[in-house]
């Protein structure tokens, strides 16, 4: 999608069927619910967002603690889903574009900001079609979602595309072992219940050295990995430096 | 209304402007956190010498509270460090001896009074752009939900922010405006508070004496030649001794003191209030959270009163602070529940110590006196029990169990 394409969806949300944007903040409320369906993933929300803005200081020397630490900064967040990672990266001062391929999430995500009064520039659009449109960002966010897609390479090259050269990269996803079988498939989806059945097709899982090797390839250099461990008794995530056996995250830089 | 035509805007809105609630507003303001303070007083009524003659203990554990909001250096020194701390039971010549040397070389606490701390909390607040202080007006109305906060004040302005603090005491709007319902029981019992100028030093040392009627505090205040007193009463004889001529009030003050700090001299002014037990059934709700009085409240006994709130406020705003930090809504339901459970196993733990200690002293009964004497003692003087006394004087100190940043003396 273009710019003026962007405007065009812009002035016509706010001619919007009133029906239509009920109905999407009642989906968004749901997203946004920490003890809803999403629930896990609040739960890990503010490791991850404190992984990423730690990591962003750092490569830009800026002090992590203040409450807007990213000004200044272009951050893209693919597969945005309800802009659960959009929106408080946009409260910390970045300037922030969130994508997904499906309409309803970004309608959603788009109901929610206007609601709390946040502004992220939501967009129904694949990596693809905005690395080819020529747009460039300081930061790309791909969490949890590059085992979705259905052409990993041609993924990878396109969110490498919409780095600026020296721009970082944040990918998570899933390790295809055994035990990411138990936990992220057999636990997640059929005893604990936390995603529906069929979220997630283990044998789309990538193995860190696959993950890193695809990036070198879209010529983005891996810095660091991480593990992200669940406590089932403090009910806490936390980052698992060590252990890449089931979720696991990481931070490159494009050439 | 929405958040976007609001008057004001901030992240936090303050109801009340007691102590709990601008030290709350320090500490935010300290992390840059966009605060607002609704404060029913005129700002130069709270801060005259007659609306509050009462002095506070603040614990250790609370001092660095203030410490760590950058109070403390605006109270200049006018404080009074508890060195030793003395418990007595009427005249028994047993009694239990906390040397602050026995946890360390810090004092147990300070005395500071309440118009010193006031003042030195407008000073700091004057030192906060992300902190605006709204006097003299007052909550009308609230709407809470998914998308925000909108408060209408008596004058007509509105103020939007995401998350609410109900810092607004006994009787609170917040808390009522919540339905969030309390239990509680009046102690029949009405403090009286003063303070006197006398000529011998204190050194320091807060004395608690368990007189028949209820507890008598001597509480050290800067200087050395300065003791608040915070003596206990069965309500029906409080109307007697607040209407007492000066003369014959210092003869009973000086009954009750003994000697140990020569003749005493009550300066400044009487005040009065009941005292009881009060806990809410919940301190948090859609975007609102209960600090200090609104959420609980106890007996003197224990010196715990405020530096419980100052617990509460520490909590509140490593979590409120946690979640700006990564972007996230600091009114949301998982940042508050966070709170509460963090805060609820303290405040219920001392809300039944505190309830135990008056049922234990406040009375006359021979057989219950032996026991507590005997009691202390055995705290006092037998070895295997030393430990025990170690912790009573750390929880004195409000330096025990998962403190938080604030508590602990780090920054926010």
């Amino acid at each position: 999608m273009n710019a003026a394409n962007a405007t065009a969806q812009a002035q016509g949300r706010t001619t919007i069927d009133p029906a239509e944007i009920e109905r999407f903040s009642r989906i968004a409320a749901e997203w946004w619910d920490p003890a809803g369906k999403f629930r896990p993933l609040h739960k890990f929300n503010p490791v991850r967002l404190a992984w990423m803005r730690d990591t962003i200081c750092k490569a830009h020397g800026r002090g992590p603690l203040s409450l807007r630490p990213l000004e200044g900064l272009r951050i893209i967040d693919v597969g945005c889903g309800g802009g659960l990672l959009s929106e408080p990266l946009a409260r910390l001062g970045a300037s922030v574009t969130g994508i997904d391929a499906a309409e309803k999430n970004v309608k959603t995500a788009a109901a929610h900001a206007a609601e709390t009064g946040v502004d992220v520039d939501y967009r129904t659009a694949t990596a693809e079609d905005l690395a080819a449109a020529g747009e460039r960002f300081d930061v790309v966010l791909a969490m949890e979602i590059v085992e979705h897609v259905s052409d990993v390479d041609l993924f990878l090259s396109a969110v490498s595309g919409l780095a600026r050269p020296g721009g970082m990269i944040f990918m998570a996803t899933l390790n295809r072992t055994t035990k990411s079988y138990l936990f992220g498939i057999v636990a997640a989806e059929y005893v604990l219940r936390w995603l529906p059945r069929g979220t997630h097709d283990w044998k789309r899982f990538l193995k860190p050295s696959e993950l890193a090797g695809g990036l070198r390839r879209a010529g983005v250099v891996v810095k660091e990995m991480t593990g992200v461990a669940y406590n089932p008794v403090s009910d806490r995530f936390s980052l698992a430096p060590r252990d890449l056996d089931v979720n696991y995250m990481l931070w490159g830089i494009r050439d | 209304m929405s958040v976007q035509n609001a008057d004001h805007q901030a992240d936090v809105i303050i109801v009340g402007g007691g102590l709990s609630g601008l030290t709350l507003a320090c500490a935010l303001g300290t992390a840059g956190v966009t605060t607002l303070v609704i404060d029913r007083e005129p700002a130069d009524v709270t801060l005259l010498p007659d609306f509050d003659g009462r002095t506070t203990a603040i614990a250790y554990g609370a001092g660095t509270v203030l410490m760590g909001a950058g109070i403390w250096e605006h109270l200049d020194g006018n404080v009074g460090p508890m060195l030793d701390i003395r418990v007595t039971d009427q005249s028994s010549p047993l009694f239990l001896h906390y040397d602050h040397r026995e946890v360390g070389d810090r004092p147990f606490g300070w005395i500071i009074e309440n118009r010193v701390l006031r003042h030195a909390l407008h000073r700091r607040l004057a030192q906060l752009p992300s902190v605006t202080h709204l006097t003299a007006t007052m909550v009308t109305g609230m709407v809470r939900d998914a998308a925000g906060v909108r408060v209408t004040l008596s004058d007509g302005r509105t103020v939007a922010g995401r998350l609410v603090v109900g810092a607004d005491g006994k009787k609170s709007f917040c808390r009522e405006h919540a339905g969030i319902k309390q239990i509680g029981w009046s102690y029949k019992q009405h403090a009286i508070v003063c303070t006197v100028r006398h000529e011998g030093p204190h050194g320091g040392v807060a004395v608690e004496q368990f007189l028949p009627a209820g507890p008598f505090a001597m509480l050290p205040l800067a200087g050395g030649h300065h003791t608040s007193i915070v003596w206990t009463e069965p309500s029906s004889m409080v109307d007697f001794y607040m209407g007492l001529p000066e003369e014959r009030f210092q003869q009973e003050l000086q009954l009750r003191v003994g000697d140990w700090l020569g003749r005493i001299t009550p300066v400044a002014g009487r005040w009065s209030w009941p005292l009881g037990l009060s806990h809410a059934e919940r301190y948090v709700d859609t975007r609102l959270a209960l600090v200090s009085e609104s959420a609980h409240g106890m007996h003197p006994i224990a010196g715990q009163g405020l530096n419980v709130g100052i617990r509460d406020l520490a909590a509140l705003a490593e979590v409120v602070v946690d979640a700006l930090r990564v972007g996230l809504d600091p009114g949301a339901a998982d940042v508050l529940e966070r709170y509460q459970r963090w805060r609820r196993t303290d405040t219920v733990t001392l809300l039944a110590t505190t309830d135990v200690l008056v049922r234990l002293f406040s009375n006359d009964i021979k057989p219950l006196g032996h026991a507590r004497r005997l009691g202390m003692a055995a705290l006092n003087n037998v070895a295997p029990l030393k430990p025990a006394k170690q912790f009573f004087m750390q929880h004195a100190m409000g330096i025990v169990g998962e403190l938080p940043r604030l508590v602990r003396g780090e920054a926010l």
